[in-house]
C-alpha cells in the first residue's frame, strides 16, 4: 500500500484579527501566548495550525462556535489572508500566488459549500448551479447541461426553474452542493453545510453526502461543530479550541485516546461500538479462521449482528479480502460494555 | 451576577450624572451673570465687531465668478464643463418634455409649429395604470388611475406633465449616479471616508442654498432645476448603496471569491443583484426627493406644478395654489405607491414560461397600443388628445370662497389665537434669544459638548457656532433658532402625546401611521398653502407650516421607542402593582427616552429644512437670507447663509445624539448597531 498523497498541506498558520497583527507576531517571535494576544487587543482565530489533507479523504475540522473553524478554512482557500504560515496545494505555495493565479485555482480546482447556503436570490436553481461556469465564460448550452447533471446528482430534478426562496432549507443546501460541484473541484470545502438544518433533515443530508462521496471520491475539508457528525463522516478529525488544533487523528484514535480533557468531554457520550473498527479490536489469526467474515474497516456496531447467529469468532478481512485477524465475541462484548 | 454588576455600574453612572448636572447648573449661573452684567465689560461678546467679520460671502462669490470666467482645466474651461453637463441633461429633458407636454416642435421660439402632439392624456393614464396593474395588482392600478384622472379633471395636466418630465430625467440619472458613487465608496475606503462628511453636510444644507450657485452656473431654466434635483436626490442613493452593499451576507461575498469572480463580476453579478431589495428602497427615495426638489426648483425655472404654486402664493390666489398643491399630492401618491410596488414585487411570480414576444410582454404591447391608437384618434377627436376644457372642474373659486368664508366667520378667533401666541410666546422668546451674548452661547454650547462627550465635540460645536458669528449672521441665526425652537416645541407637544396614545392602540396607530406616511410623501412646498390661507404671511404662519411638516418624526420615534421597551420590564412593573400612569412615566417613557430624543433630533432636522422654505411667507431668518440671495443670484451670500443653517443642524444633531447615547448607557440599553 503506497502512502497516501498529501493534497493540501498547511504549516504554522496564524490568523490574528486587528491592527498591527503582523508586527505583533514578529515582535513575539511568531509564537505569542493567548494572554499576550488579548492584552494587545487582537482577536486570535487560528494559532499555529498545521495539518495535511490526503487525496480522497474526508478531513473534518470540529470545534465549538468561535473556535476559528470558518477562519481556518477561509485561510486554506485564501478568502482570508493568513497573518503567517504556509499553504501548499499540490506542492504549489498558495500564499505566493497572485490574484490572477488565485482566481484560476478557485475557478477550476476548489469548491465550497456555505453554512447559510449563499444562494443568489435573483437566480433560479438552474442559474445558481450554472453560475460558477458562467463566471468562467462557459457557453450557455454547455453550462446548463452540466448544471442539470449536478441537479439530478443531488436529487432536485424538476426544481430547476424554482427560486431559492421557494425551496426548503434542505433543498437549498442541495443546490449549494450542486453548485460547488459544477466545476468538478479537486478540493471541496464544506463549512458547516448542515448546521442550519433541523436534525432529521441533517441526518438525511449526511447520508446523501456519504452516498455522493462514494461516487465522487473528492478530497474534502468538512467543518462542523457537531461531534457526532464528525465521527459519522470523517476519515480523520482535527479538533479545534481557541484557534488551536488540540488533537488530530482518526475518529477511533480520538475516541480511544483523547489527548486532553477537553477532547474527552466530547468523546464521553459517543458509543465506542460506533467508532471502533474491527481492525482495532481483532486478535492475531491463530490458524483456524471461521467462515463468517467482516471488513477491517467495519465498525463494531456493524459487526455485532453477525454474532447473533451464534458465532464465537469472526474472520477479519483486509482491503483485498485477505484474512488479517479474528474478532472475538468476548472482546466485542467487553468494548460495548464500556459504553 | 450580571444583574448585580449592572446595578452597580448603573449607580456609578448616576452619581457622575448628578455631578454633571451640578457643574452644568454652575456654568449656567455664570452664563446668566455674564449676560446680565457683562455688556459693559465686554461689548464684543454681545455684538460681533463689524470689522472682524470674515467676508466669506464675497470670497465665495468671487470664486464662482472666477470659475465662470477664468477657470480652466487645460483642455477645457469650467464653462465648457457646465455647458457639457447642461447638454447631457438638456437632450433627454427635451425628449421627455416633447413626449409628455409640448409635443414635437419645429422652428425657433414662439413661432414654432407642432409637428407631433404629445402623448395623449388617455394614453399616459393608461400607461401608469398598466404599470400599477403589473407591479401591484388591481387596487394599485385603481389608485394610480384615480390620481391621474384627478390631475386631468382639475385642469392641471400640462403642468403636471412638465413636472413629470423633469422627474423622468432626474430619477434615472440620480439612481445611476448614486449607485456608481456608492459602489466606488464601497470599494475604496478613502473615498468613503471623504464622502461621508460631504453627504452629512448635503443632508443638512437647506435646499435653497444649492439653488443659488446652480442658478449662477447654469442659468435660469429647466436644466438648472434638473441639476439641483440631481444634487439633492443623489446623496440618499449613495448612502443606501453603501449600506446595502455592506449588508450583503459575507458568505455571498465569499461565494463570489470562491468561484473566481473578477472584481467587475463580483460587483455587478453578485453584490448588486443580491442587494437589489435594499437598493430599491433608495430608488423610491430618489423619486420622492426628486419630486420635492422639482417643485422647489420652480424658483430657478423648473416650471410645472411648483411654478403654479409659487405664482399663486405670490398672488395670494389660494384657490389656484391649492389646486396645484393637490395635483402635487396626487402625483406624489401615485409615484410613491408605484415605485414601492415595483420595489416589493416578487420577481418569481411573473416569470412566465411562455415563448414569443407578444406573450411575454402583454403590458408593454398594451401600452404601446394605447399610445398609437389614442395618438391617431386624437388627430380627429381633440378630446382624446387633450382633456377637454369644458369638462374640467375648477375648484379654484370654490376654495377661494371657502377661505373667504373662514376668514369672515373666524377671522377674530384665528387672529386672536395668532396674536396671543405671538405676543405671549413668540416675540418674548425671540427677544430673549437676541439679547444673549454670542460669546456666552458659544461657551455654553462648548461646555455642553464637553460634558456630553468630550473635548472633541466641544471643539466642533464651538467652532461651528463661532463661525456663524464670525460671518456676521448671529442675529439671523438666532431668529432661525427661535422659529425652529418654537416649532419643535409645538411639534413635540403634539407629536409625543399622539405617539404615546397610538403606541398601545393598534387600530389608532394604523390610522396615524397612514396619515403621517402620506404627509411625508408630500413635497414641503404644499404645506405652505393652507397655513398662508388661514394666517396670511409672517412668523406665525411659518411656524404652523413647520409644525405640520415636522410632527411626523416626533410621533414615529415615540411609538418606536415605547414599542421597543422590553415587555418583561412592563410585566415586572405590573406585578409590582404600578398604576397605568406609573407604568407609563416610570418605566415606558423612561426607557423610551433615548428614542424620543432621537425623534426630537429628527424633528429639528425636518423643521430646519422646512423653515428655509417658509422664507416665502416672509420670515426674517437665515432662510430669508438664502431666498434673497436666490432672487439676486448672489451665490456667496446664499451659500454662507445656507452653511449657517447646516451648522445649526449639525450642532443640534451632535449634542442630542451624544445626549441620547449617554441616556442609553445610563439605562443599560445597548447602542444600536448601525
Ligand atoms: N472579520 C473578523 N474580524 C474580527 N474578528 C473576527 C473576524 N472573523 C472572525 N473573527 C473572530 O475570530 C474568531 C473565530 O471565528 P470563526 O468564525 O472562525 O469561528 P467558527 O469556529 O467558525 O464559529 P461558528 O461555529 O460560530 O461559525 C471569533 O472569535 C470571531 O469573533
Ligand atoms: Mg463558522
Amino acid at each position: 500500500m503506497s502512502p497516501p498523497e498529501a493534497k493540501l498541506v498547511c504549516r504554522n498558520i496564524w490568523k490574528l484579527f486587528g491592527q498591527g497583527a503582523h508586527e505583533f507576531l514578529e515582535k513575539t517571535g511568531g509564537n505569542p501566548t493567548l494572554e499576550q494576544i488579548s492584552t494587545e487587543g487582537l482577536v486570535s482565530a487560528a494559532r499555529n495550525v498545521s495539518l495535511s489533507v490526503n487525496e480522497g479523504e474526508i478531513f473534518v475540522i470540529m470545534g465549538l462556535s468561535g473556535s476559528g473553524k470558518s477562519t481556518l478554512v477561509r485561510c486554506l482557500s485564501r478568502l482570508v489572508e493568513p497573518t503567517a504560515g504556509e499553504i501548499l496545494f499540490h506542492g504549489e505555495n498558495l500564499l505566493a500566488a497572485d490574484e490572477k493565479r488565485m482566481i484560476e485555482i478557485r475557478r477550476h480546482k476548489m469548491g465550497m459549500v456555505f453554512q447559510h447556503f449563499a444562494l443568489l436570490p435573483h437566480m433560479t436553481v438552474l442559474a445558481n448551479v450554472a453560475f460558477p461556469l458562467e463566471v468562467q465564460g462557459v457557453d450557455r448550452a454547455t453550462r446548463e447541461d452540466r448544471a442539470r447533471k449536478m441537479i439530478s446528482l443531488v436529487g432536485l430534478t424538476g426544481r430547476e426553474d424554482s427560486y431559492p426562496r421557494q425551496l426548503s432549507g434542505g433543498q437549498q443546501q442541495r443546490v449549494g452542493i450542486a453548485r460547488s460541484l459544477a466545476v468538478e473541484p479537486e478540493l471541496w470545502f464544506l463549512d458547516e453545510p448542515f448546521s442550519a438544518l433541523d436534525p432529521l433533515i441533517r441526518r438525511e443530508m449526511q447520508d446523501e453526502f456519504i452516498r455522493l462521496q462514494s461516487v465522487l471520491r473528492k478530497t474534502i475539508v468538512f467543518i462542523t461543530h457537531d461531534f457526532d457528525e464528525a465521527i459519522r463522516l470523517a476519515d480523520r478529525i482535527a479538533i479545534m479550541k481557541d484557534g488551536e488544533i488540540v488533537q488530530a487523528g482518526t475518529p477511533e484514535d480520538i475516541v480511544l485516546n483523547p489527548a486532553t480533557e477537553y477532547v474527552e468531554e466530547f468523546t464521553r457520550a459517543v458509543p465506542r461500538a460506533k467508532v471502533v473498527r474491527a481492525g482495532s479490536v481483532m486478535t492475531r489469526d491463530d490458524g483456524d479462521a471461521p467462515e463468517a467474515a467482516v471488513s477491517a474497516r467495519a465498525t463494531i456496531a456493524e459487526a455485532a449482528p453477525l454474532f447473533l447467529q451464534g458465532a464465537e469468532r469472526l474472520r477479519v478481512t483486509g482491503e483485498s479480502g485477505e484474512t488479517i485477524g479474528v474478532l472475538r465475541r468476548d472482546d466485542v462484548i467487553e468494548l460495548m460494555m464500556r459504553g | 451576577m450580571a444583574d448585580v454588576a449592572a446595578t452597580r455600574s448603573g449607580s456609578v453612572t448616576t452619581t457622575t450624572a448628578w455631578r454633571g448636572l451640578v457643574v452644568f447648573v454652575l456654568a449656567l449661573a455664570a452664563f446668566i451673570l455674564f449676560w446680565k452684567f457683562g455688556e459693559d465689560i465686554a461689548p464684543w461678546a454681545f455684538e460681533y465687531p463689524k470689522k472682524q467679520i470674515i467676508p466669506a460671502a464675497r470670497w465665495i462669490s468671487d470664486f464662482t465668478k472666477w470659475l465662470l470666467n477664468d477657470a480652466t482645466f487645460g483642455l477645457f474651461t469650467f464653462t465648457d464643463l457646465t455647458r457639457f453637463i447642461a447638454a447631457v441633461i438638456d437632450f433627454p429633458y427635451k425628449v421627455a418634455l416633447s413626449l409628455l407636454a409640448s409635443g414635437l416642435m419645429s422652428g425657433p421660439g414662439s413661432s414654432a409649429v407642432q409637428l407631433l402632439p404629445p402623448i395623449s392624456w388617455i394614453a399616459v393614464t393608461a400607461i401608469v395604470t398598466l404599470m400599477g396593474l403589473y407591479a401591484g395588482g388591481r387596487r394599485l392600478a385603481l389608485i394610480v388611475a384615480l390620481c391621474f384622472l384627478f390631475i386631468a379633471v382639475f385642469g392641471q395636466w400640462t403642468s403636471a406633465m412638465v413636472t413629470l418630465a423633469s422627474i423622468l430625467v432626474a430619477v434615472p440619472l440620480g439612481v445611476v449616479g448614486g449607485l456608481l458613487l456608492g459602489i466606488a465608496a464601497y470599494r475604496w475606503r478613502w473615498l468613503e471616508r471623504a464622502l461621508l462628511p460631504i453627504l452629512d453636510l448635503m443632508q443638512t444644507i437647506p435646499v435653497f442654498a444649492y439653488l443659488v450657485p446652480i442658478l449662477f452656473l447654469f442659468g435660469f431654466g429647466a436644466t438648472a432645476a434638473v441639476v439641483a434635483t440631481l444634487i439633492y436626490a443623489m446623496p440618499p442613493m449613495t448612502r443606501v448603496t453603501m449600506l446595502a452593499l455592506r449588508q450583503v451576507p459575507s458568505e455571498v461575498r465569499d461565494l463570489g471569491n470562491m468561484i473566481g469572480c473578477t472584481r467587475r463580476q463580483m460587483t455587478w453579478r453578485v453584490l448588486v443583484p443580491t442587494a437589489k431589495e435594499s437598493l430599491m428602497v433608495g430608488v423610491n427615495q430618489v423619486i420622492m426627493l426628486s419630486l420635492n426638489m422639482v417643485i422647489i426648483a420652480s424658483m430657478i425655472g423648473a416650471g410645472g406644478l411648483g411654478y403654479d404654486v409659487l405664482a399663486a402664493l405670490r398672488r395670494l390666489d389660494f384657490g389656484a395654489g391649492l389646486e396645484a398643491g393637490l395635483a402635487i399630492v396626487a402625483l406624489a401618491i401615485a409615484l410613491d405607491r408605484l415605485s414601492q410596488a415595483f420595489a416589493n414585487r416578487n420577481a418569481a411570480t411573473d416569470e412566465t414560461q411562455a415563448r414569443g414576444f407578444m406573450a411575454r410582454h402583454p403590458y408593454l404591447l398594451a401600452a404601446l397600443g394605447f399610445v398609437v391608437l389614442t395618438g391617431v384618434a386624437g388627430l380627429f377627436v381633440p378630446a382624446i388628445q387633450a382633456y377637454p376644457e369644458a369638462l374640467q372642474v375648477s375648484t379654484g373659486t370654490f376654495w377661494s370662497r371657502v377661505v373667504e368664508w373662514i376668514n369672515v366667520n373666524f377671522f377674530d378667533t384665528l387672529e386672536a389665537i395668532k396674536n396671543t401666541l405671538l405676543i405671549q410666546l413668540l416675540v418674548p422668546f425671540k427677544r430673549f434669544l437676541l439679547s444673549l451674548p454670542w460669546a456666552g452661547v458659544v461657551a455654553l454650547l462648548a461646555f455642553a459638548g464637553f460634558l456630553l462627550r468630550g473635548p472633541k465635540l466641544a471643539l466642533l460645536v464651538a467652532a461651528l457656532a463661532a463661525l456663524i458669528a464670525a460671518t456676521g449672521q448671529w442675529e439671523k441665526a438666532m431668529i432661525t433658532v427661535y422659529l425652529c425652537g418654537i416649532s419643535v416645541m409645538f411639534a413635540g407637544l403634539i407629536g409625543i402625546p399622539v405617539g404615546i396614545l397610538s403606541a398601545e392602540r393598534d387600530r389608532l396607530w394604523r390610522w396615524v401611521k397612514l396619515a403621517i406616511d402620506t404627509l411625508q410623501t408630500l413635497p414641503s412646498f404644499v404645506y405652505l398653502m393652507p397655513a398662508v390661507m388661514l394666517f396670511r404671511v409672517g412668523d406665525f404662519t411659518a411656524m404652523i407650516a413647520v409644525v405640520a411638516y415636522a410632527v411626523a418624526p416626533a410621533i414615529r420615534y415615540t411609538v418606536l421607542g415605547i414599542n421597543r421597551v422590553d415587555p418583561r420590564l412592563v410585566e415586572a412593573g405590573k406585578a409590582m402593582g404600578c398604576t397605568e400612569w406609573q407604568l407609563l412615566t416610570r418605566i415606558k417613557l423612561k426607557l423610551a427616552l433615548p428614542e424620543i430624543m432621537l425623534g426630537v433630533n429628527q424633528t429639528i432636522m425636518f423643521a430646519l429644512s422646512m423653515l428655509v422654505i417658509t422664507a416665502l411667507v416672509g420670515t426674517r431668518d437665515l432662510g430669508q437670507e438664502v431666498y434673497i440671495a436666490l432672487t439676486k443670484a448672489d451665490p456667496g451670500r446664499g451659500l454662507v447663509a445656507g452653511l449657517a443653517v447646516a451648522f445649526i443642524a449639525i450642532i443640534a444633531d451632535r449634542l442630542i445624539s451624544a445626549g441620547a447615547a449617554r441616556a442609553r448607557a445610563r439605562l443599560g440599553i445597548a447602542e444600536e448597531p448601525s
